[in-house]
């Protein structure tokens, strides 16, 4: 059973097959830390795990089909990726510790990617919020934009606002009940990447 | 106040319904207590050392009465017949059971309240001065921006899940009632050279564990764009703030280690691309809310009542009460009325459901139904005729509202310590009636005159104390409980952090130690000069001196 909840066009959740193959580099090492996004912060963000330039060559891709790689994973490999990305068989992982930016400098049009997708290690990490919102607002992402990780029910909502439109639940989870946290609020406040604040969009006087 | 219209209620009707499945869910163990956690927090619910607690939010501090009457009946039904009001002007149950808050929430959702983001690591409740709309010295009522600022941080998408808390003031007077410097963001209405609202925002204040006042990181902002401004500053935060370390993640920490000039650029080049987009707000969406916010139907009153003045003639208790008690009003013929919550010996902030009866019945008698909480944890009767404050004293009195200790030494903020609290690491409430038994006397409160005690439970600062005159702080060493004590913190538009005087006391000594502070000032104070005008003057040292004059050997931990 699937547990990938996908917007169709209507903005009607389905529950549909996972076509993609998400490629996973083996297993970690140390971790390291890094810069957060690679920005003018100049103190530590510990516990941002990064792929070493070891697990990204040995990481194992499929030799077929709709694959999902870490941007990482693409920096380096793309060469041997470039004929499978035309085809549109590549779809992009960014970590709430990469940028939009990061993504957009290896694809100018950002729209030649089918599926771009979010990995959130921790539920609770909300930047994976602001980094949906920056891409379809900022960056005009238009295609598929997933959640994956630790993705529960109880933030599905804030997802969706934040310009997301797939959702792949937790393994132990329930994508048949999640979906209805899809719809908690019928009319929320404030402007997101979805809509206007409530005050454009209806008549409060 | 505001009314809620229909989408309003649906909100809090469906947060209702959200919450309970939630809870459902947790107690029938499909979430972990990880997972539940951010829920329950995002709706005021902490697991505390002897039961839940559940902190009901009062946005910026303005109640009805008869959403008193529903907070009473609450307190009886589902607590322990009182409730605590804290330093966010928020009202704290501390005896609710889990498995009954879904219910206790769809209550407060019958008279228009909830306990939205009362709690976790979201926007919280949007503070402010107590006497918004009535102070004399008002420039900007900033309680419609307060409201549309309540509404967009609702249930805010991108903000839902921050690296830590975030906490919002607004203030509209010359004289800062709202601690804007001590809040992650602070706004400062103004009128501008061309006559217009404008903002001064503050950034990067907060007490807690490492104690800053915010910095100015823009002097004028239009009010139109306060929504799109915040938003750039809290994206930025968002994404940079630090998430692996509790103690390190509130903004100001981003600021330090930025630096103003550098997060200013990124809040600026964040706020381009927002800047006159769809989250400017529109004069028909302020006037929509502004109408809640219009001055009362008050009489037209002269500005002196015979009655008053021949009741202070012959009554010194009521004179000696409106003396502390009674606040000015921009409105002749008016005052505000502030109802002690700090009787001496009890618990300060609490007040049992038969008082809030009583207040709610004050209100709706002398005061247009309305109340206000304040961050003092007093609460507010904002529209009081001249003519009528005896008999709101006689009742207040009767009803053990009626402390004359208004900023007196005694009018103890304080949070709810270890009795309560499983962060504390000290109790709070028993220092605080200590303290109010040794100064059992009113005339000598009188004579110390102006003063400010704030005391926390444990570094997270609930009870203010760096910005207390006199700061107590509980600590815990190897086990046992502790006070480290502050002098020369202030709020308002001077605030300033309390300097620590030195090596920490018992919870015996503390009674003590303030009465050697006040002795002090007492000695060393020049006619009209407060007792923090006097540290400020003198600086700690003399102070250090007499309190440890006894323990030269080191006595003291």
């Amino acid at each position: 059973m699937s547990n990938l909840i996908r917007l169709n066009a209507e903005g009607v959740a389905e529950i549909v097959q996972d076509e993609w193959i998400r490629v996973i580099p083996t297993a970690l090492g140390e971790e390291s830390v890094r810069k957060q996004a690679g920005k003018v912060v100049l103190f530590k963000l510990t516990g941002e795990t990064t792929f070493t330039p070891e697990q990204i060559a040995d990481t194992q891709i499929p030799a077929t089909g709709k694959v999902l790689v870490p941007l990482t994973v693409w920096q380096a490999r793309k060469a041997e990726l470039q004929a499978r990305f035309d085809a549109g068989d590549v779809g992009i992982v960014l970590a709430t510790h990469e940028t939009a930016e990061a993504l957009q400098a290896e694809f100018s049009d950002m729209n030649s990617l089918p599926l771009v997708a979010v990995f959130v290690e921790r539920f609770a990490d909300g930047r994976i919020f602001t980094l949906g919102n920056w891409l379809r607002t900022r960056f005009g992402y238009k295609n598929e934009l997933r959640a994956i990780g630790d993705v529960l029910r109880d933030q599905l909502f804030f997802h969706k606002r934040s310009g997301f439109n797939s959702f792949l639940i937790r393994a132990d989870r329930s994508a048949q009940e999640a979906v209805a946290s899809l719809n908690d609020f019928s009319q929320p406040y404030q402007g997101a990447v979805d809509d206007v604040p409530v005050w454009r969009r209806v008549n409060r006087s | 106040m505001y009314k809620y219209d229909p989408i309003d209620q649906q909100i809090v009707n469906e947060r209702v319904a959200q919450y309970r499945d939630q809870t459902r869910r947790y107690i029938a163990g499909e979430l972990s207590d990880e997972e539940y956690r951010p829920l329950r927090l995002q709706n005021g619910l902490y697991i505390q050392r002897h039961a839940p607690m559940l902190r009901i939010a009062i946005p910026y501090g303005l109640l009805a009465s008869k959403q008193l009457r529903k907070l009473a009946d609450i307190t009886k039904k589902y607590d322990r017949g009182y409730g605590h009001f804290s330093t966010r002007q928020n009202l704290q149950l501390n005896w609710p059971k889990l498995e009954d808050t879904p219910d206790i929430l769809a209550e407060l959702a019958t008279v228009e309240m909830h306990a939205i983001q009362t709690s976790g690591n979201c926007i919280r409740n949007i503070t402010t001065d107590q006497f918004a709309g009535i102070a004399p010295d008002e420039i900007i009522d900033p309680r419609a921006i307060a409201e549309i600022m309540r509404q967009w941080s609702t249930f805010h998408p991108e903000f839902a899940l921050l690296p830590r808390k975030f906490k919002i003031a607004v203030s509209g007077t010359t004289q800062d009632r709202a601690i804007v410097q001590a809040h992650d963001i602070g706004l400062e209405f103004y009128k501008d050279s061309n006559d217009q609202m404008a903002i001064k925002v503050w950034v990067g204040g907060g007490l807690g564990r490492t104690p800053i006042l915010g910095t100015v990181i823009r002097e004028h902002l239009e009010w139109q764009h306060i929504l799109s401004y915040c938003e750039a500053v809290i994206r930025v935060y968002n994404v940079h703030g630090r998430r692996d370390n509790a103690y390190k993640a509130r903004i100001k920490i981003l600021v330090k280690a930025l630096g103003i000039e550098e997060f200013k650029r990124q809040v600026e080049e964040e706020w381009a691309h927002l800047k006159d987009g769809p989250l400017t707000i529109t004069n028909a969406e302020l006037d929509r809310v502004a109408q809640y916010f219009e001055p009362m139907p008050y009489e037209t009153l002269p500005a002196h009542d015979p009655s008053f003045d021949a009741a202070i003639a012959c009554n010194p208790a009521f004179a000696t009460w409106v003396k502390r008690s009674v606040q000015p009003h921009r409105v002749p013929g008016y005052r505000a009325v502030t109802l002690s919550l700090k009787p001496h010996g009890k618990a300060p902030g609490d007040v049992t459901s038969e008082q809030m009866h009583v207040v709610a019945d004050l209100a709706d008698a002398y005061s247009f139904g309305e109340l206000r909480s304040s961050h003092e944890q007093n609460l507010i009767l904002a529209d009081v005729k001249l003519s009528d404050l005896f008999a709101v004293w006689e009742k207040a009195r009767a009803a053990g509202l009626a402390t004359p200790n208004i900023g007196l030494l005694t009018d103890i903020i304080c949070c709810p310590g270890g009795d309560f609290c499983s962060l504390a690491n000290a109790k709070s409430i028993p220092i605080a009636e200590a303290i109010q038994n040794q100064f059992d006397d009113l005339d000598y409160l009188h004579e110390i005159g102006d003063i400010e005690l704030n005391i926390s439970g444990c570094m997270n600062a609930c009870g203010h104390h760096h910005v207390g005159h006199i700061g107590v702080l509980g600590v815990d060493k190897d086990g046992s409980e502790w006070y480290q004590v502050t002098i020369g913190g202030k709020q308002g538009n001077d605030a300033s952090i309390g300097s620590v005087i030195g090596p920490s006391f018992s919870a015996e000594e503390m009674p003590g130690v303030v009465q050697k502070l006040i002795e002090v000032y007492i000695r060393e104070r020049h006619e009209d000069e407060r007792f923090i005008d006097t540290v400020r003057r003198l600086g700690i040292a003399p102070f250090k001196a007499h309190v440890y004059a006894d323990q030269k050997k080191g006595a003291t931990a």
